[in-house]
């Protein structure tokens, strides 16, 4: 029936904030970055992985989050780090840990071992959290 | 850490709270989670409470023995181990805390467990970063 996951949001507060984190800092590039009207329509997906984008959708569209009232919830939800998240693959995640810490990111989490490989995470602007996981043949 | 002008006050509880995750096996330092949050130690144990649900201390403790389970789960590391290497020095108090919060004693949690466990020496070598795959069974 479908095809493939096409594009999933992360909440942000400031888009120009969130293109220079995405894309300097975690290494994404930009698909799309148009202004509807509406909403700034700004999508980000990895070099190697073209086709599976990431929203940065402002909180406060009206189109996308409601209500101004709507909208501070969805802020305040997202600044206790509860509301849009993401998992990245790396082929090493060692290697991803010192340059991100080289890059700046406010890293929550050292890498780790855990039985399915190894995983860290950081802390975008906004309060999302992006985990970092480098992962081996292991299934539960 | 960049100060951004603009950052409400509960993105930076929410700092406070991942200094906390970084640190969970270190006595809780209130006044440093204060700070790092710009706030009063009072003002700051009251708002993470508001928006939390939980006081630092309670949050702490919570974390470690959700670490702690995870290790019994899947490790075969013995419970006194677990208990210091998630910040309890002493077993008991590492009992007692994980009774309350849990309902049952370390022991009995592990022995329900299903998950394979990963040999001790490996997973004392996965808990420094540094060191992967220095393990020596």
């Amino acid at each position: 029936m479908f095809t493939s996951i096409a594009i999933t949001p992360m909440y942000v507060t400031d888009q120009d904030e969130a293109l220079r984190f995405y894309t300097e800092t975690l290494g994404f590039t930009v698909d799309t970055d148009v202004d509807l009207g509406t909403m700034r329509w700004l999508t980000v997906a990895l070099p190697g992985d073209p086709e599976r984008q990431v929203l940065l959708q402002r909180i406060g569209d009206q189109t996308a989050t409601g209500s101004a009232e709507t909208a501070a919830m969805l802020r305040e939800l997202t600044e206790r780090g509860t509301t849009s998240w993401m998992i990245l693959n790396t082929d090493d995640c060692r290697a991803a840990h010192a340059e991100l810490t080289r890059r700046g990111a406010e890293i929550i989490q050292e890498p780790e071992e855990h039985p399915y490989g190894v995983d860290m995470a950081v802390r975008d602007p906004f309060g999302n959290q992006i985990r970092i996981t480098q992962r081996n043949d292991w299934r539960p | 850490m960049r100060a951004i002008v603009a950052e409400s006050e509960t993105r930076r509880l929410l700092r406070a709270k991942d200094v906390m995750d970084r640190h969970y096996a270190e006595p809780l330092d209130v006044p440093a989670l204060a700070r790092v949050a710009l706030l009063s130690p009072s003002h700051f144990t009251r708002r993470f409470r508001a928006v939390f649900g939980e006081t630092p201390h309670q949050y702490l403790y919570r974390r470690r023995i959700e670490r702690a389970q995870r290790l019994l789960r899947t490790t075969d590391l013995p419970v006194t181990e677990i208990g210091h290497g998630v910040g309890y020095a002493s077993l008991g108090t590492f009992t007692r805390t994980f009774r309350r919060l849990t309902g049952e004693t370390p022991t009995a949690f592990r022995r329900r467990g299903a998950v394979a466990p990963v040999p001790g020496c490996v997973a004392r070598a996965w808990g420094r970063s540094s060191r992967f795959g220095e393990a020596a069974c």
